[in-house]
């Protein structure tokens, strides 16, 4: 548990995403590992062969086919992910982490961050339909797999711009989740010196203020200086409202709670919250 | 299941997967035809079970792509059943075929195909091509010039097309050519409705006609349980044949289930057992399929293709099936393993064969891959037990003799390990060293006693050595393999 991964794919994010990892290695002092996930592509190499006749030897001459193509893609991804990771490289070392490790693997992005798990702090990956479209129907699928599956936080970076953060927002909910999250907030070093807001959504009630109190005393006994809010609404409305008038804020939730048939059916506020924010978001566990 | 491996299985490959599927049902149609003519049913019975195999393969099954139907090796097993008892019982053949199946498919069997190997994967593929071609030839014996004719010309048609262009399935244009030809000339030859009745409508569910009684259990036991066996080990077979062309992996237990839903599926619509299909599997690839929609579109587009041409179907000239079934012999057989049959080992070449020939004296393919899966083992336990060395040395000026046993002691190498003790030497005593040996089995151990008592009836005094590292392997406790260094421990 000693190092920021940061899942880079040579796509827009990919600069945010370097730097993001950049700034939390440095704060948290650990080494930052690039990590370039060659996925294979859902469509295969055709060959593009509908006569349906057999030949003498057919599968022999067909794995040929396919294995010459697959090759010749094989190379293509290995050479490209090299140039990647080595731009990557250069880029983490100019902003001034001390040691960058890059490494390629082959396989599924939620695979390879699990096996990865057992060595990382921090995993920091990039958000993509953002880049492409502005009205976010749907959450980039990797980035919902990858915090479903792992149980390190995860720094999403939803802009393709790299602006050090002022301050961050917590989402508070009173629930056991979200304290556990405060805690972490509280004993890691990452967001230290940085001012806090604790933003919590519903109605003005006495449980409520009394909920937002313990976070605001848990956080200035860590030395944070804290302001707390509380919003009428539904937090998947207040939140990503309040966000925009809070200049470079880093959104900081605890993650699904939910079970996945409940998921489902209902949505998750997570998931919401992610496909809404214009902040990046950090995910706790 | 997530959704996201339902789109990765069903969604991913849709333009590739729709074309190959029809492709795919193409190919089917002439092929369900003639093994419904092996099995001795109406061609209905392998088009309603290529339909339904396919279609709930592709739900069911555990390999995207693969394409499961009405096969040749299972028609070679019930050809006796249907000739003897009828349809109906072959109906209630397919139903237990397919609990059969599940029920392996439930207890993980998928996993005893590791002892099946690659020599008798090829000899059930080269006996299975063999009897594919030798089911044409009653088609081929006693008929006029006419069929040699048709028959040429659809191969020449099969293999000569694709040079011209590869974006039309060549058998269809085979088909399509030959029946023009025969109704055109007015050709008097044997067609696909002199074969038995085609089918006119959507199937429908069935319960088969039989007296449920043990006496039919017993009768149909014997050919569903060969049939499941024929059926999983094809199926497990071509699985891994599209596990290595696509280069991804398969769930072969999920496999075996969706084989046995499909064939309870089949029974019920009044279709024959069926299982995965190399020929069909290779020519899905081959033409893009990697999905599950693959197998959908082509049992759907099949039973499309039959209900509503099944008139001219039924024109369709056999010498034009026939053509294409030595297509898919020819594609079926291995020619790779007559090329290397002298470059690989003795001992796997003869698997092979043996494999062949059962398969093809008995037709039934799971006595073949029995003797071949035997003969292996056999040839295996041969090899283990040559790596058994026993060393001589003496100590104490020639009063004391040592044997050093090295390597494996088990019932094929027992014989040889008593031989190399020298009982007719004169000597006091006698040291056995047997710790840098394994002793297997009890056969091993009864050989060591025999030795011992030998060498004491000739008044020797025999001390046997390391016996407690030599039987750790005999007491069969795997656990203590699964530590790192086990293996290590074992081998010295």
């Amino acid at each position: 548990m000693n190092k920021v991964y940061a899942c880079i794919d040579g796509l827009a994010t990919t600069s945010a995403v370097i730097d993001w990892a950049a700034w939390s290695a440095r704060r948290l002092s650990v080494p930052l590992e690039l990590l370039h996930v060659l996925e294979r592509p859902p469509e295969l190499p055709h060959v593009g062969d509908y006569s349906g006749a057999l030949g003498l030897g057919a599968q022999e001459v067909l794995l040929q086919q396919l294995s010459a193509l697959d090759e010749q893609r094989g190379k293509l991804a290995q050479e490209a992910g090299r140039q990647i990771l080595q731009n990557a490289r250069d880029r983490a070392s100019a902003a001034g982490v001390q040691q960058v490790d890059g490494r390629m693997r082959h396989g599924e992005l939620v695979d390879t961050l699990l096996e990865l798990e057992p060595d990382a702090r921090l995993f920091v990956l990039g958000e993509h339909y953002h880049a492409s479209s502005p009205r976010r129907i749907h959450l980039d699928h990797h980035v919902e797999r990858v915090i479903r599956a792992v149980k390190r936080p995860v720094l999403v970076a939803t802009a393709d711009q790299f602006v050090a953060p002022e301050r961050f927002v917590i989402a508070y909910d009173g629930s056991a989740t979200a304290r556990k999250t405060v805690d972490m907030v509280a004993a890691s070093p990452l967001l230290q010196g940085l001012p806090a807001l604790v933003a919590m959504v519903g109605a003005d009630t006495p449980t409520a203020q009394n909920a937002l109190q313990d976070a605001r005393h848990i956080l200035q006994g860590a030395g944070f200086a804290v302001e707390t809010t509380l919003l009428p609404g539904e937090p998947e409305q207040a939140l990503p409202d309040l966000l925009p008038s809070q200049g470079a804020a880093l959104l900081v939730m605890g993650a699904y709670g939910h079970s996945r048939i409940r998921h489902l059916m209902v949505g998750s506020t997570t998931t919401t919250l992610l496909r809404l924010s214009t902040a990046p978001v950090l995910i706790l566990r | 299941m997530t959704l996201s491996s339902i789109k990765n299985t069903w969604l991913s490959n849709i333009r590739g997967d729709v074309l190959a599927g029809l492709v795919v049902a193409l190919a089917l149609i002439p092929e369900a035809i003639a093994f419904s003519i092996i099995a001795g049913v109406d061609p209905k019975v392998g088009l309603y079970a290529s339909f339904s195999m396919a279609v709930v393969i592709a739900f069911a099954g555990g390999r995207p792509g693969m394409i499961s139907a009405a096969t040749g090796a299972m028609a070679l097993v019930m050809v006796t059943l249907v000739k003897d008892h009828g349809l109906q019982y072959l109906l209630v053949a397919t139903l237990l075929t397919g609990m059969l199946q599940i029920g392996a498919g439930l207890l993980k069997l998928g996993a005893l195909m590791r002892f099946v190997s690659r020599s008798v994967v090829t000899g059930f593929v080269n006996a299975l091509a063999i009897l594919i071609f030798m089911a044409q030839l009653p088609e081929l014996t006693h008929v006029g010039w006419q069929v040699y004719a048709m028959t040429a010309a659809g191969l020449a048609i099969i293999y000569g097309f694709p040079y011209i262009t590869k974006a039309v399935p060549s058998p269809l244009v085979t088909i399509v050519v030959l029946t023009g030809v025969s109704i055109g000339l007015g050709l008097d030859i044997r067609t696909v409705g002199d074969m038995g009745e085609l089918p006119d409508s959507l199937p429908v569910f069935l319960l088969p006609d039989v007296p449920l009684t043990l006496e039919t259990l017993w009768t149909v036991l014997p050919y569903s349980a060969t049939l499941a066996v024929v059926g999983l080990l094809e199926s497990m077979m071509t699985a891994s044949i599209v596990d290595e062309l696509t280069d991804t992996a398969s769930n072969k237990n999920r496999e075996c289930v969706g084989q046995g839903v499909a064939n309870i599926a089949t029974g019920f619509i009044g279709g024959m057992a069926g299982c995965a299909m190399i020929g069909q599997s290779v020519i899905n690839v081959k033409s893009g399929g990697r999905g599950r929609l693959s197998t959908l579109v082509a049992g759907v587009f099949l039973l499309i293709l039959v209900v509503f041409l099944g008139p001219w179907v039924k024109q369709i000239p056999m010498a034009a099936l026939v053509a294409v079934m030595i297509m898919v012999s020819i594609g079926t057989f291995s020619w790779d393993s007559v090329r290397k049959l002298r470059g690989h080992p003795p001992s796997s070449s003869i698997v092979m064969i043996a494999t062949v020939v059962v398969t093809v004296s008995t037709h039934d393919l799971a006595k073949g891959v029995f003797v071949g899966v035997l003969l292996s083992g056999i040839f295996f336990a041969h090899k283990v037990g040559k790596v058994l060395r026993v060393d001589r040395s003496s100590e104490d000026e020639g009063r004391v003799r040592v044997y050093g046993v090295v390597g494996q002691v088990f019932f094929a190498s027992s014989e040889a390990f008593l031989g190399a003790f020298d009982f007719k030497e004169v000597v006091p005593k006698v040291r056995i060293d047997v710790s840098l040996a394994h002793f297997w089995d009890i056969t091993a151990v009864s050989a060591l006693d025999k030795a011992v008592l030998k060498f004491r009836r000739e008044g020797t005094e025999v001390e046997v050595m390391g016996m407690n590292e030599a039987s750790t392997t005999l007491m069969d406790r795997f656990a203590i393999h699964d530590k790192p260094g086990a293996v290590e421990q074992l081998m010295h």
